[in-house]
């Protein structure tokens, strides 16, 4: 029997007694919610691409131009916003195979009877809890090259880890590692722990080798929770700011959403930089949509 | 060319022991059949053989050789499982594959094994499916197919056809027996079906709490129970157990059981055979069909008044009421007409076991 979705106000509770019909109290919880959305996020939205088709300013009062799809044609044309686009991939791509590598070898080395999993895995998530400024300040006096411990563990001397033009752009990804692979190692954790164990009997009474076992058994079970983390992180990579922003400031590291602020914040061309989000936005969308394509064929079996 | 042997194998799970002293030996080609009640340590025993359960005493010999302390991909055996274990993302010829190329077998070998395996299952037309795309019995078919391929030393199976429905199970049974006599090789079996044991059993391993009751080819553990927890267990419908008292008089020995008004002749060779244990109480054990139910009476019968009938097609289950005692007994179908009908009934004394109440074994008097 199915249970009712939405279940039928008790006639003699206190909301009944004010008058209240399910209806009403449905509309009490819903309707604020569904205001915040369309006034902070979908009015945003549209009206940002309204003006990615204007040459607006906001920090003028001249009023705004149609241009049609200048700033788009402009901004797909200037070879330092394909720049910026690639240090994003390079970035996306280290940043998101380092956090798989890590999350997923923890998550192995977590998925046996040991004593203490419980608080182990507790504690290595404590990294994903803290908030994104922070650990971008406390990771940059980690990085300092006179004093930073880094350096004094790894024997490096004064090595330049955030001024240093071919360092920095890792530098941010190995943070973003350390911060996000406790994300990909929960993710995997759950995908381990649900592959059924009597497989492995099966696989181990087939005279599989424990190689054989984890690319046949293990790997192709977990791929869809894993692929699920690889959105995820992919989506959160492509947009990073904050991190990058707060740690170094070389032009190497000038990821897209740092010249999205630049472009909208310090340069103010509004409806030029409204053009780039979207263009991200598309991106992203498309990025996504592959592996959600991929991920349905994963499912599929 | 296999034969397993098990010597004094002990198991604890904690402080509970789930195998105690285990002795067994398994010869080539036998099907052997693991009969009890979860629980009772069966399928702990299968699992230990098969290398997926360590033991903590006695010796498990495959070839003479010892193997507890192999793991069980080195025993060369072969298992399958209650829950088929089939690999979810996998095809069916992937499945059947696999044990093949986990050892890595040349691909035109293992082509031809699978081929000619899927063939032997009748599941050739299934190869490019997946598992979730089969039916019970065909996902049975191929976790038996993956575990023949590689021609193992030994064929484990545990409750491989509980999971199906009656009739695919029957016929699933008359396939593993149709197997297992064509391919021939020693088998271990686990279920508590005793049906199914019996009909496919070389040899029966009655297991109950751990302990191995008794070991006997299908009509002997039918036929000459050991105790009375084989008796009642192997045999449906249940055999009639009761508390009975031996007397003799005019020297004609009766057996009466507790609570009944009247007691059944006997030979009286059985007063000779119970002697030795003369004065101990005894339990009186008779299958249905040793009750014989007449409509006229007759010199040895004893007249009871049927009670309740159970019609099951073939044959029909009445309870008789002797007084206050009850025996199930088996008659042809429609032989009594209702409840409340008067009739006449006799024991044939050499379907009937005699037991120690107090210790359960059987007292061995064959009439």
């Amino acid at each position: 029997m199915a249970t009712a979705v939405i279940e039928t106000l008790d006639p003699k509770s206190r909301a009944a007694s004010r008058g209240m019909s399910d209806i009403a109290i449905r509309n009490l919880f819903i309707i604020p919610t569904i205001a915040f959305l369309i006034i902070f996020n979908i009015f945003p939205l549209l009206y940002s691409l309204g003006y990615s088709f204007t040459d607006f300013r906001a920090s003028t009062n001249a009023p705004a131009n149609f241009v049609g799809l200048q700033n788009y044609r402009e901004l797909l044309n200037d070879p330092f916003i394909w720049t910026n686009f690639s240090i994003t991939a390079k970035y996306v791509i280290v940043s998101v195979t380092g956090q798989v590598v890590v999350g997923f070898g923890v998550a192995l080395l977590l998925n046996r009877d040991i004593p203490f999993k419980g608080l182990i895995t507790t504690l290595l998530l404590l990294p994903m809890m803290l908030s994104m400024a922070v650990v971008g300040l406390f990771w940059k006096l980690l990085y300092d090259p006179s004093f930073g411990i880094i350096n004094h563990v790894l024997g490096l001397g004064t090595f330049e880890w955030l001024s240093n033009a071919d360092m920095a752009l890792y530098a941010v990804a190995i943070t973003d590692i350390w911060m996000w692979s406790p994300f990909v190692m929960l993710l995997s954790l759950a995908g381990l722990s649900a592959v059924p164990k009597h497989l492995y009997e099966a696989a181990a009474i087939d005279r599989a080798g424990s190689l054989y076992t984890f690319f046949r058994i293990t790997l192709p079970l977990v791929a869809p929770i894993l692929m699920i983390a690889i959105i995820f992180r992919t989506m959160e990579a492509f947009k990073t700011f904050d991190l990058a922003y707060i740690l170094t400031s070389q032009p190497t590291t000038e990821v897209i959403s740092i010249r999205l602020y630049k472009m909208a914040f310090q340069e103010w061309q509004t409806g030029r930089s409204s053009a780039l989000a979207y263009i991200v936005l598309i991106m992203i969308l498309a990025i996504t949509n592959i592996y959600v394509k991929y991920l349905n064929k994963v499912k599929e079996r | 060319m296999t034969q397993i042997e098990l010597s004094g194998v002990q198991k604890w799970f904690g402080a509970v022991q789930v195998i105690k002293d285990l002795n067994l030996k398994i010869e080539d080609n036998e099907f052997i059949v693991l009969l009890g009640q979860s629980g009772c340590g069966k399928t702990t025993t299968l699992r230990a053989v098969a290398g997926l359960e360590t033991i903590d005493e006695g010796d498990i010999l495959i070839d003479g050789k010892a193997v507890q302390h192999l793991k069980a991909a080195d025993r060369d055996i072969a298992m399958v499982f209650q829950s088929f274990s089939l690999y979810p993302h996998m095809t069916v010829y992937e499945n059947i594959a696999f044990p093949l190329r986990a050892t890595r077998m040349n691909r035109a070998d293992t082509d031809k094994s699978v081929r000619e395996v899927a063939k032997v299952l009748r599941i050739t037309d299934l190869l490019d499916r997946r598992p979730s795309a089969l039916s019970g019995g065909d996902m049975q078919r191929v976790a038996i197919g993956r575990a023949l391929v590689r021609r193992p030393k030994a064929m484990l199976m545990d409750e491989p056809i509980g999971a199906l429905d009656a009739k695919l199970r029957e016929e699933m049974r008359a396939e593993i027996k149709r197997l297992h006599v064509k391919q021939g090789s020693t088998t271990i079996y686990v279920t508590h079906d005793q049906i199914e044991a019996m009909s496919l059993a070389d040899r029966i391993v009655i297991m109950h709490e751990g302990v191995l009751q008794q070991v006997g080819s299908p009509e002997e553990v039918y036929q000459h129970p050991q105790n009375l927890f084989v008796a009642q267990f192997v045999g449906s419908p249940v055999m009639n157990v009761a508390n009975a008292s031996v007397s003799e008089s005019a020297g004609k020995a009766s057996v009466t059981a507790e609570g009944a008004t009247q007691g059944f002749p006997f030979p009286n060779e059985l007063l000779a055979k119970l002697n030795g244990s003369a004065g101990k109480p005894l339990s009186l054990g008779i299958r249905p069909e040793g009750v014989i139910v007449a409509h006229e009476a007759a010199d040895g019968f004893v007249p009871a008044v049927a009670h309740i009938i159970e019609p099951l097609g073939s044959y029909d289950i009445v309870d008789l009421k002797f007084g206050e005692h009850m025996l199930r007994a088996r008659t042809r179908s429609g032989f009594v007409a209702g409840p409340g009908a008067q009739v006449f009934a006799r024991l044939d004394p050499t379907q009937t076991h005699f037991f120690d109440a107090a210790s359960g074994q059987s007292l061995g008097v064959r009439l």
